[in-house]
């Protein structure tokens, strides 16, 4: 239970400025993930949420109640390390309890709770060992058991999963998201992986240069990225973003003629832009086809068989490289010259300050 | 370039008339220690004699040895439990929550090292005369505590610093006060780290001889003190003085070569990872 809200929070260190102003609003039972390259903030500003960096700007608020300098240990929340931070002279039992114990929780009680949590987390079989004897998913368990027995007001994960493999990062990435759910609590997660943030995330915070780039559901952020710097990190392979300038425009279409190739048209009924205007034009490798006389043209320079789908990366004449993702049928090879074209209904407008023109109503099917 | 046989002979053999050179004369004292007085001046030096254990008879029986050598291991120990005691906390501090002036603290801690004990021994013997420590156990235990606890807070804090914050960061964000943080989680982490500062203000103690002969007298004189009363005005026995300089050394030469293994490691734990 908590309700988390940041008003233009920051965080200055002596020469850097860290944390440029953040406003946020986390509901209760929320899972947010904050999403960045290395270097973006997204640590800091969990650890601020944590207690453990001071909140130079702004204020902080959790459940209505100003937190900025309450402690960290009177704040009720719980941190996952990436390192997992266990106490490496205890046993898993002691690590999980250690937290209720100092807290003088009785005894049975404590039992108790750790073989609860234990058992959620298929812990019970190695309650007896030190960290130094368990696998590295079987540390990362314990770190988060460690955390629930208490029972936080809220779940703050800093890259839990970027030391585990690649399978078991995509087991524990479910695993966290029905715990979610299970526990009803809000969890805060940060990571560099967008994979990760778009499988996981209620809503992902972009940040990028300590401010929020955009805040939205995965597929908000996916088909309505705000900015080139969010459309270019959301989405693998990354969105192909082409330069042009606005010919002309109807009710329906925006047309733009790319440099370097042809006229695209795309659909875009409410936007309000003059010809003349140059654009960026973001159309995604899954939303962009070979076709014979497409308007882009190129030259396969790599083609990428992975079975359910190819990836043809392709040269343009300008040097640089666009990605489509073909039918595993369609027979291109390294060396063919091809034209592609977009959708026109699902590529994005970007102005020439780099923000989005259009905002896409998406419907399911 | 790869040693020949030859010239690893040659170093080899340059190598221990260094260390016989350096080591002979404490050697030398060990021998007259065995030696009656009129052997150890006998001129030339008597290289073969019948040993005697006479000498440390005389300087044990006469001069009190057992109240000077209990004086030792209690101001020792005692300095050392109150140091770490104290700088236990300071470094915890200063490891884990650093600020701008972390850095210079330690330089400044350290800086009062370099001043010559004897430049303040005039204030620091009428201060200790005034409030009645000169001559006491815990004036000397409190003055070696102040003498060592630059060194102890640094190795401490060094030590510290091979935690990883993180799991003292758990904690705190866990509800663990810093009470209990010190004593559940630095304390068992940093054990073999605490043993070997231990071991380190123990010896430095024990060896420390400028304080221990100018503020104590007959009553809390350390076994620095013993030796120097040898020297005494009514001449040199040098066989005394030799047994006594034996008597007051051997036990630390004792202590430290059974803990050499662990201070060595405690002393390059942080260099060499």
């Amino acid at each position: 239970m908590a309700k988390l809200i940041l008003q233009n929070v920051e965080k200055r260190y002596e020469t850097f400025h860290a944390i440029k102003g953040i406003d946020l609003s986390i509901d209760d039972r929320e899972f947010v993930v904050f999403v960045g390259p290395s270097g973006c903030g997204k640590t800091t500003l969990l650890r601020m949420i944590a207690g453990l960096e001071d909140i130079t700007g702004g204020d902080f608020s959790i459940d209505g109640v100003r937190a900025n300098d309450i402690p960290p240990d009177k704040r009720g929340l719980a941190m996952v390390f990436q390192t997992y931070a266990l106490y490496p002279h205890m046993t898993v039992a002691e690590n999980m309890g250690f937290a209720l114990k100092m807290a003088k929780v009785p005894r049975d009680e404590i039992k108790a709770k750790v073989a609860h949590a234990a058992a959620m987390l298929q812990l019970d079989k190695v309650l007896d060992r030190r960290p130094k004897a368990l696998s590295g998913g079987q540390r990362q368990r314990v770190a988060i058991g460690r955390a629930i027995v208490r029972n936080p007001k809220g779940f703050l994960f800093d890259e839990p999963l970027s030391n585990l493999d690649a399978a078991l990062r995509v087991q524990m990435r479910t695993e966290l998201v029905k715990l979610n759910k299970q526990l009803q609590t809000t969890m805060i997660y940060v990571t560099h992986d967008q994979i990760e943030a778009m499988t996981m995330a209620d809503r992902i915070v972009v940040l990028h240069a300590g401010i929020v780039e955009q805040v939205g559901s995965p597929l908000e952020l996916y088909n309505n990225p705000a900015n080139l710097f969010v459309a270019g990190f959301i989405g693998s392979p990354k969105m192909n973003l082409l330069e042009g300038v606005v010919t002309a425009r109807d009710d329906q279409h925006v047309e733009v003629k790319l440099d370097d190739a042809g006229t695209v048209a795309v659909m875009a009924a409410r936007i309000a832009v003059a010809p003349g205007t140059r654009v960026t034009v973001g159309m995604r490798p899954e939303h962009t086809a070979l076709v014979s006389d497409g308007p882009i043209g190129g030259v396969a320079d790599f083609v990428e068989h992975l079975g359910n789908e190819t990836l043809v990366y392709v040269k343009r004449p300008d040097g640089r490289q666009m990605i489509v993702k073909a039918d595993d049928l369609a027979g291109v090879r390294m060396g063919d010259a091809v034209t592609m074209a977009p959708k026109g209904d699902r590529s994005v407008l970007f102005g020439p300050d780099g923000k989005a023109l259009l905002r896409r109503e998406f419907h399911l099917h | 370039m790869k040693p020949t046989a030859s010239s690893q002979i040659v170093f080899g053999v340059l190598a221990w008339i260094a260390a016989l050179v350096m080591f002979f004369p404490i050697l030398w004292m060990i021998v007259t220690a065995f030696k009656t007085e009129g052997q150890a001046i006998a001129i030339p030096p008597l290289i073969l004699f019948a040993p005697t254990i006479r000498s440390f008879v005389d300087a044990t029986a006469n001069a009190g040895y057992l109240l000077f050598a209990m004086n030792s291991v209690i101001v020792s120990v005692g300095s050392t439990v109150l140091a770490i005691a104290i700088a236990f906390p300071a470094a915890y501090a200063l490891a884990f929550f650093p600020t701008k002036r972390t850095e210079f603290t330690l330089m400044w801690m350290l800086s009062t090292k370099m001043l010559p004990a004897v430049g303040v021994l005039m204030p620091i013997y009428l201060g200790m005369k005034a409030i009645g420590l000169q001559d006491t156990r815990i004036g000397l235990v409190g003055l070696d505590t102040l003498m060592n606890l630059p060194i102890v807070v640094w190795m401490l804090y060094s030590f510290f610093k091979e935690i990883p914050g993180e799991i003292l960061e758990a904690a705190r964000v866990d509800g663990i006060g810093p009470r209990q943080q010190m004593w559940h989680l630095l304390l068992p982490l940093s054990g073999p780290g605490i043993a070997s500062t231990a071991l380190l203000s123990v010896i430095l103690s024990w060896n420390e001889a400028f304080w221990s002969i100018n503020v104590t007298a007959s009553h809390a004189g350390t076994l620095a003190a013993y030796i120097a009363r040898f020297s005494a005005p009514e001449g040199l026995f040098w066989a005394k003085l030799s047994a006594a300089s034996v008597l007051a050394v051997a036990p630390i030469l004792v202590f430290g070569s059974l803990t050499q293994r662990r201070l060595v490691r405690g002393l390059t734990f942080g260099a060499v990872k």
